[in-house]
Protein backbone atom coordinates (compact mmCIF):
# COMPACT_ATOMS: atom_id res chain seq x y z
CA UNK A 1 0.00 0.00 0.00
CA UNK A 2 1.11 3.38 -0.80
CA UNK A 3 1.02 6.66 1.11
CA UNK A 4 -1.82 8.05 0.04
CA UNK A 5 -0.32 11.39 1.19
CA UNK A 6 1.01 13.18 -1.47
CA UNK A 7 3.82 16.47 -1.61
CA UNK A 8 3.26 19.17 -4.06
CA UNK A 9 5.42 22.68 -4.67
CA UNK A 10 3.43 25.56 -6.17
CA UNK A 11 6.63 28.20 -6.96
CA UNK A 12 4.87 31.69 -8.39
CA UNK A 13 6.41 34.70 -9.44
CA UNK A 14 4.79 37.77 -7.78
CA UNK A 15 4.58 41.31 -9.11
CA UNK A 16 7.63 43.45 -7.59
CA UNK A 17 5.45 47.16 -8.27
CA UNK A 18 3.72 46.19 -5.37
CA UNK A 19 4.23 47.68 -2.07
CA UNK A 20 6.44 44.96 0.57
CA UNK A 21 3.33 44.53 2.23
CA UNK A 22 1.08 43.92 -0.64
CA UNK A 23 3.44 41.31 -1.45
CA UNK A 24 3.07 39.45 1.81
CA UNK A 25 -0.21 40.01 1.54
CA UNK A 26 -0.67 37.97 -1.62
CA UNK A 27 1.32 35.38 -0.73
CA UNK A 28 -0.61 35.20 2.40
CA UNK A 29 -3.59 34.77 0.68
CA UNK A 30 -2.44 31.42 -1.31
CA UNK A 31 -1.50 29.58 2.13
CA UNK A 32 -4.73 30.59 3.36
CA UNK A 33 -6.58 29.22 0.66
CA UNK A 34 -4.47 25.93 1.18
CA UNK A 35 -5.08 25.55 4.90
CA UNK A 36 -8.96 26.30 4.34
CA UNK A 37 -8.96 23.24 1.38
CA UNK A 38 -7.20 21.03 4.29
CA UNK A 39 -3.78 21.07 3.49
CA UNK A 40 -0.59 20.93 5.60
CA UNK A 41 1.97 23.52 4.66
CA UNK A 42 5.25 21.98 5.21
CA UNK A 43 7.01 25.30 4.34
CA UNK A 44 6.81 28.59 2.30
CA UNK A 45 9.32 29.61 1.18
CA UNK A 46 10.13 33.54 0.49
CA UNK A 47 13.02 33.85 -2.36
CA UNK A 48 13.06 37.52 -2.82
CA UNK A 49 13.29 39.43 -5.18
CA UNK A 50 15.28 38.10 -8.15
CA UNK A 51 16.03 39.02 -11.30
CA UNK A 52 14.42 37.37 -14.19
CA UNK A 53 16.51 35.54 -17.33
CA UNK A 54 14.52 37.60 -19.69
CA UNK A 55 11.31 39.82 -19.02
CA UNK A 56 7.50 39.15 -18.12
CA UNK A 57 4.65 41.28 -18.81
CA UNK A 58 7.59 44.25 -19.38
CA UNK A 59 8.91 43.55 -15.80
CA UNK A 60 12.94 42.20 -15.74
CA UNK A 61 12.21 41.01 -11.94
CA UNK A 62 9.77 39.33 -9.90
CA UNK A 63 9.46 38.28 -5.78
CA UNK A 64 9.84 34.73 -5.54
CA UNK A 65 7.44 32.63 -3.36
CA UNK A 66 7.55 28.53 -2.97
CA UNK A 67 5.05 26.66 -0.88
CA UNK A 68 5.91 23.05 -0.31
CA UNK A 69 2.10 21.57 1.03
CA UNK A 70 1.08 17.67 1.91
CA UNK A 71 -2.60 16.78 0.42
CA UNK A 72 -4.74 13.28 0.05
CA UNK A 73 -6.14 14.29 -3.37
CA UNK A 74 -4.87 16.74 -5.84
CA UNK A 75 -8.31 17.80 -6.63
CA UNK A 76 -7.75 21.16 -4.93
CA UNK A 77 -4.69 21.70 -7.59
CA UNK A 78 -6.87 23.00 -10.37
CA UNK A 79 -8.80 25.15 -8.29
CA UNK A 80 -5.59 26.75 -7.00
CA UNK A 81 -4.22 27.24 -10.08
CA UNK A 82 -7.13 28.82 -11.57
CA UNK A 83 -6.85 31.15 -8.49
CA UNK A 84 -3.63 32.11 -9.63
CA UNK A 85 -4.33 32.26 -13.46
CA UNK A 86 -6.96 34.95 -12.52
CA UNK A 87 -4.99 37.14 -10.49
CA UNK A 88 -3.27 39.69 -11.53
CA UNK A 89 -0.50 40.23 -9.28
CA UNK A 90 0.84 36.68 -10.18
CA UNK A 91 3.38 36.67 -13.14
CA UNK A 92 4.30 33.16 -13.19
CA UNK A 93 3.63 30.14 -11.32
CA UNK A 94 4.61 26.35 -11.64
CA UNK A 95 2.99 23.19 -9.60
CA UNK A 96 5.53 19.92 -9.52
CA UNK A 97 4.61 16.61 -7.50
CA UNK A 98 7.40 15.86 -5.17
CA UNK A 99 8.79 12.56 -5.17
CA UNK A 100 10.35 11.11 -1.77
CA UNK A 101 13.60 12.19 -3.19
CA UNK A 102 12.60 15.84 -3.72
CA UNK A 103 10.65 15.71 -0.07
CA UNK A 104 14.30 14.74 1.47
CA UNK A 105 15.78 17.18 -0.65
CA UNK A 106 13.87 20.08 0.82
CA UNK A 107 13.81 19.16 3.92
CA UNK A 108 17.98 18.77 3.72
CA UNK A 109 17.57 22.22 2.23
CA UNK A 110 16.25 23.62 5.50
CA UNK A 111 18.29 22.47 7.32
CA UNK A 112 21.66 23.78 5.53
CA UNK A 113 22.59 20.56 4.45
CA UNK A 114 22.75 21.40 0.73
CA UNK A 115 25.78 23.90 -0.27
CA UNK A 116 27.17 24.71 2.72
CA UNK A 117 30.15 22.75 3.16
CA UNK A 118 33.16 23.58 0.60
CA UNK A 119 35.41 20.91 1.11
CA UNK A 120 35.89 17.66 -1.47
CA UNK A 121 33.54 14.71 -0.51
CA UNK A 122 35.69 11.48 0.77
CA UNK A 123 35.08 8.35 0.46
CA UNK A 124 34.45 7.95 3.80
CA UNK A 125 31.78 10.10 4.06
CA UNK A 126 30.01 8.89 1.23
CA UNK A 127 27.16 6.62 2.70
CA UNK A 128 25.91 8.86 5.67
CA UNK A 129 25.61 11.92 3.50
CA UNK A 130 24.34 11.19 -0.20
CA UNK A 131 21.83 14.34 -0.68
CA UNK A 132 24.58 17.40 -0.22
CA UNK A 133 26.81 16.33 -2.65
CA UNK A 134 25.56 18.80 -5.49
CA UNK A 135 26.56 21.84 -4.46
CA UNK A 136 29.46 20.58 -3.46
CA UNK A 137 30.82 19.16 -6.18
CA UNK A 138 29.38 22.35 -7.93
CA UNK A 139 31.99 24.33 -6.10
CA UNK A 140 35.08 22.25 -6.58
CA UNK A 141 34.25 21.99 -10.38
CA UNK A 142 34.52 25.86 -10.48
CA UNK A 143 37.72 26.04 -8.39
CA UNK A 144 39.03 23.48 -10.74
CA UNK A 145 37.90 25.67 -13.34
CA UNK A 146 39.80 28.49 -12.22
CA UNK A 147 43.03 26.83 -11.55
CA UNK A 148 43.28 25.56 -15.25
CA UNK A 149 42.70 28.85 -16.49
CA UNK A 150 45.52 30.00 -14.39
CA UNK A 151 47.62 27.29 -15.83
CA UNK A 152 46.67 27.88 -19.39
CA UNK A 153 47.70 31.64 -18.51
CA UNK A 154 50.95 30.78 -17.00
CA UNK A 155 51.65 28.60 -20.23
CA UNK A 156 50.85 31.64 -22.23
CA UNK A 157 53.29 33.62 -20.58
CA UNK A 158 55.92 31.24 -20.81
CA UNK A 159 55.29 30.33 -24.19
CA UNK A 160 55.52 34.16 -25.26
CA UNK A 161 58.50 34.11 -22.96
CA UNK A 162 59.95 31.62 -25.52
CA UNK A 163 59.49 33.23 -28.24
CA UNK A 164 60.80 36.23 -27.45
CA UNK A 165 64.40 34.22 -26.07
CA UNK A 166 63.92 32.92 -30.10
CA UNK A 167 63.84 36.22 -31.81
CA UNK A 168 66.89 37.36 -30.20
CA UNK A 169 68.91 34.05 -30.72
CA UNK A 170 67.90 34.77 -34.51
CA UNK A 171 68.63 38.60 -34.14
CA UNK A 172 72.24 37.58 -33.06
CA UNK B 1 70.01 19.83 -13.12
CA UNK B 2 66.80 20.76 -15.12
CA UNK B 3 63.66 18.86 -13.22
CA UNK B 4 59.98 17.98 -15.81
CA UNK B 5 59.23 20.85 -14.22
CA UNK B 6 62.05 23.20 -15.47
CA UNK B 7 60.95 21.62 -19.11
CA UNK B 8 58.71 24.07 -21.21
CA UNK B 9 55.73 22.59 -23.06
CA UNK B 10 55.10 24.75 -26.72
CA UNK B 11 51.84 22.77 -25.97
CA UNK B 12 49.89 21.35 -23.68
CA UNK B 13 51.19 17.87 -22.83
CA UNK B 14 47.61 16.52 -21.50
CA UNK B 15 46.37 17.04 -24.85
CA UNK B 16 46.77 13.74 -26.12
CA UNK B 17 45.30 12.25 -23.33
CA UNK B 18 41.30 11.07 -22.82
CA UNK B 19 39.72 12.11 -19.78
CA UNK B 20 37.11 9.37 -18.44
CA UNK B 21 34.05 10.91 -18.05
CA UNK B 22 31.27 9.85 -15.67
CA UNK B 23 27.97 10.43 -14.46
CA UNK B 24 28.42 13.18 -11.27
CA UNK B 25 24.87 12.41 -10.07
CA UNK B 26 25.79 8.41 -9.70
CA UNK B 27 28.98 9.16 -8.38
CA UNK B 28 27.89 11.24 -5.58
CA UNK B 29 24.09 9.82 -5.56
CA UNK B 30 22.81 12.67 -6.13
CA UNK B 31 18.56 12.01 -6.13
CA UNK B 32 16.99 14.86 -6.82
CA UNK B 33 17.57 18.05 -8.91
CA UNK B 34 16.25 21.19 -8.01
CA UNK B 35 14.99 23.52 -10.52
CA UNK B 36 15.34 26.42 -8.01
CA UNK B 37 19.05 26.45 -8.23
CA UNK B 38 20.27 28.13 -11.42
CA UNK B 39 23.56 28.12 -10.43
CA UNK B 40 23.82 24.14 -10.76
CA UNK B 41 21.88 24.23 -14.15
CA UNK B 42 24.16 26.27 -15.80
CA UNK B 43 26.97 23.71 -15.99
CA UNK B 44 24.55 21.41 -18.42
CA UNK B 45 23.65 24.15 -20.80
CA UNK B 46 26.09 26.39 -22.95
CA UNK B 47 26.46 29.61 -23.83
CA UNK B 48 23.04 29.92 -26.35
CA UNK B 49 21.21 28.40 -23.25
CA UNK B 50 20.81 25.22 -25.00
CA UNK B 51 20.90 21.86 -23.53
CA UNK B 52 24.58 20.10 -23.27
CA UNK B 53 23.99 16.34 -25.03
CA UNK B 54 25.20 13.55 -22.74
CA UNK B 55 28.17 12.82 -24.84
CA UNK B 56 29.52 16.13 -23.45
CA UNK B 57 28.37 16.00 -19.80
CA UNK B 58 28.65 12.47 -19.40
CA UNK B 59 25.44 12.01 -17.49
CA UNK B 60 23.64 8.89 -17.54
CA UNK B 61 20.10 8.57 -19.44
CA UNK B 62 18.07 8.57 -16.08
CA UNK B 63 19.76 11.68 -15.06
CA UNK B 64 20.04 13.44 -18.35
CA UNK B 65 15.88 13.27 -18.63
CA UNK B 66 15.77 14.67 -15.43
CA UNK B 67 18.19 17.38 -15.72
CA UNK B 68 16.58 18.26 -19.07
CA UNK B 69 12.95 18.68 -17.06
CA UNK B 70 14.44 21.15 -14.15
CA UNK B 71 16.31 22.91 -16.91
CA UNK B 72 12.90 23.49 -18.37
CA UNK B 73 10.75 24.36 -15.42
CA UNK B 74 13.53 26.50 -14.84
CA UNK B 75 13.05 28.59 -18.25
CA UNK B 76 8.94 28.66 -17.54
CA UNK B 77 9.75 30.59 -14.23
CA UNK B 78 12.62 33.05 -15.87
CA UNK B 79 15.65 31.44 -14.03
CA UNK B 80 17.05 30.55 -17.26
CA UNK B 81 16.91 32.05 -20.62
CA UNK B 82 15.24 30.39 -22.86
CA UNK B 83 17.96 32.01 -25.79
CA UNK B 84 20.86 33.94 -24.77
CA UNK B 85 24.13 35.16 -25.88
CA UNK B 86 27.19 34.66 -23.66
CA UNK B 87 25.47 33.25 -20.54
CA UNK B 88 28.28 32.50 -18.28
Amino acid sequence: MSDPMKNYEITFIVDPVLSGEEIKATAQTYVDLLTNEGCKIVHVDEMGLRQLAYPINKRTSGVYYCIEFIVETGELISQMELALRRDERIMRFLTVKLDKYGVKYNEDKRNGLIGTVKKKPKKSDKDNKRDNRGRRDNRDRRDRDNRSQNNNNKDKADNQAKSEEKKTEAGE
Amino acid sequence: MASRDDIKFLSNPKIGQKKQKYCRFRKFGIKHIDYKDPDFLLQFVNQQGKILPRRITGNSLKYQRKVATAIKRARHLAMLPYVSDLLK
